[in-house]
């Protein structure tokens, strides 16, 4: 068990490089949350059940993710600012295979 | 105007249970919730998910728990304004408060408890550079009252319940019916699916997939929406009535977040080393709409935190009277519809 370098752009373009523990059950939107990247109640809201877009982030570098699930699917279908490489963060879990993974979180909902 | 003791806005999880505790001290509640049914996200979001962190409880349906809630709490009857946003809130002379929904209803109670949650469910607006120019004129995120599209045309945006059923809807009520969507697959009942395709065989729908609305024109109001395919980027003017987005909802803090209370990171500063007071006296905040070193947004911290708040109510509203907490173990539990629940005795007697 081991922590992966991860790179978050947040929502003002600033580049974070950070470690992200692969042992705490831990997704994407949580990492966000832990360092503190988005300001509490902007991302996460529905708590990580794949019920809002507020996490929702573009993947730039090219690893293989899980599979997008229905639900997931569903959401994106109805988010805005979606593009191609557009995931909901909290869907993305931490696992080793993560390591190097660079994205970009996308634009607040108004 | 509806009186009462405490004054509590939120019927989620921890609103309700304020309600049981407040009870044990003879205090009466009446709640707010901007949704039509009690529960809040439970209710509303996830009720068919599990939660397994409910002390006592190893698995329970969010759903389930909201109904064992509001049996717990039916000795203290409760009312309840739903479907109306508390909007206003005033300090009368004899420092009490008077909060004004949406819809003029006005309550008035010396005690207000802010158990919101995330905020009240607002639809979520799409990203048009001139949307809010042309709301109430051809612009509106829900449908209100459906005899204003009679005879109208009208384009609907959303890939969901809503977006199908109005659409299903206002087939019949207006002459042109536009359902715009970002994809080809539509999420909802199968038979709203169903009946959207064969209206749209019949030419009473029309369907443009995948596609997403991308302008708005008009001059004092709607009079054409632009919709740009997504696949071949062809760009599509209709003449148009009435522009519905159903984007489905997302909670916003909304009016209270102008009631004079600090505010940090989206959610209401407390007191959480007494009784979770906002910086308002009498007005108290808990749940997941509050904030303080260490905060938790869990069910279960909401329980203690309304529990604390109702013995503080109790003393503002008590100044001289004393009182210590009973257990209900010893206590029972006297509702005011005359019901009582209590331990069973134990007898003495002896056996011969």
């Amino acid at each position: 068990m081991s922590d992966i370098k991860i790179k978050i752009t947040d929502r003002d373009g600033v580049l974070h490089e950070v470690d992200a523990p692969t042992d705490m059950n831990m997704n994407l939107m949580e990492v966000v949350r832990s360092y503190e990247l988005a300001p509490e109640g902007t991302i996460g809201i529905c708590g990580g059940m794949a019920m809002c877009a507020s996490c929702q982030c573009y993947v730039k570098s090219d690893h293989e993710l899980p599979e997008k699930s229905d639900d997931e699917d569903a959401m994106l279908a109805e988010a805005f600012f979606v593009e191609e490489n557009s995931r909901l963060g909290c869907q993305i879990h931490m696992t080793e295979n993560l390591d190097g993974l660079e994205v970009e979180l996308a634009p607040e909902e108004g | 105007m509806i009186k009462t003791d405490i004054l509590i806005i939120g019927a989620g999880p921890t609103g309700l249970f304020a309600v049981f505790e407040a009870g044990l001290l003879q205090l009466k509640c009446h709640l707010i919730d901007a949704l039509p049914q009690p529960g809040g996200q439970c209710a509303e979001i996830y009720p068919k998910k599990p939660i397994y962190d409910i002390p006592g409880f190893p698995e329970v349906l969010a759903g389930e728990l909201v109904d064992n809630l509001m049996e717990q709490i039916k000795p203290f009857q409760p009312g309840f304004t739903l479907g109306e946003r508390a909007e206003t809130i005033e300090k009368l002379e004899d420092d009490t408060f008077l909060v004004t929904t949406n819809k003029g209803t006005k309550h008035n109670a010396p005690i207000v408890a802010i158990a919101g949650g995330l905020g009240s469910f607002e639809p979520r607006k799409p990203q048009l550079e001139n949307l809010t120019q042309f709301e109430d004129r051809g612009v509106a995120y829900m449908i209100k009252e459906p005899e204003v599209y009679r005879n109208k045309k009208v384009v609907i945006a959303g890939g969901g319940d809503s977006a199908l059923d109005w659409s299903i809807f206002l087939a019949n009520i207006a002459t042109e019916v536009t359902l715009v969507h970002r994809r080809n697959e539509f999420r909802g009942a199968l038979d709203s699916v169903e009946k959207v395709q064969e209206l749209k065989n019949q030419g009473k729908i029309s369907l443009i997939t995948p596609a997403e609305v991308i302008d708005l024109q008009g001059k004092e109001k709607l009079e054409k929406v632009i919709v740009r395919k997504t696949d071949d980027s062809k760009e599509i003017d209709l003449e148009v009535d009435n522009f519905i987005p159903l984007f489905g909802l997302s909670p916003k803090l909304g009016p209270i977040a102008d009631w004079g209370l600090e505010i940090e990171k989206n959610a209401i500063k407390v007191d959480n080393t007494l009784d979770y007071q906002t910086n308002i006296p009498g007005i108290y905040a808990i749940g997941d709409v509050n904030t303080y070193p260490g905060k938790l947004k869990l069910i279960l911290c909401g329980f203690h935190e309304a529990t604390l708040m109702c013995q503080s109510a109790y003393q503002r509203i008590h100044p001289d009277k004393k009182y210590v907490m009973k257990y209900t173990t010893v206590g029972g539990v006297t509702g005011f519809d005359g019901s009582k629940k209590e331990a069973p005795k134990a007898v003495v007697k002896s056996i011969e």
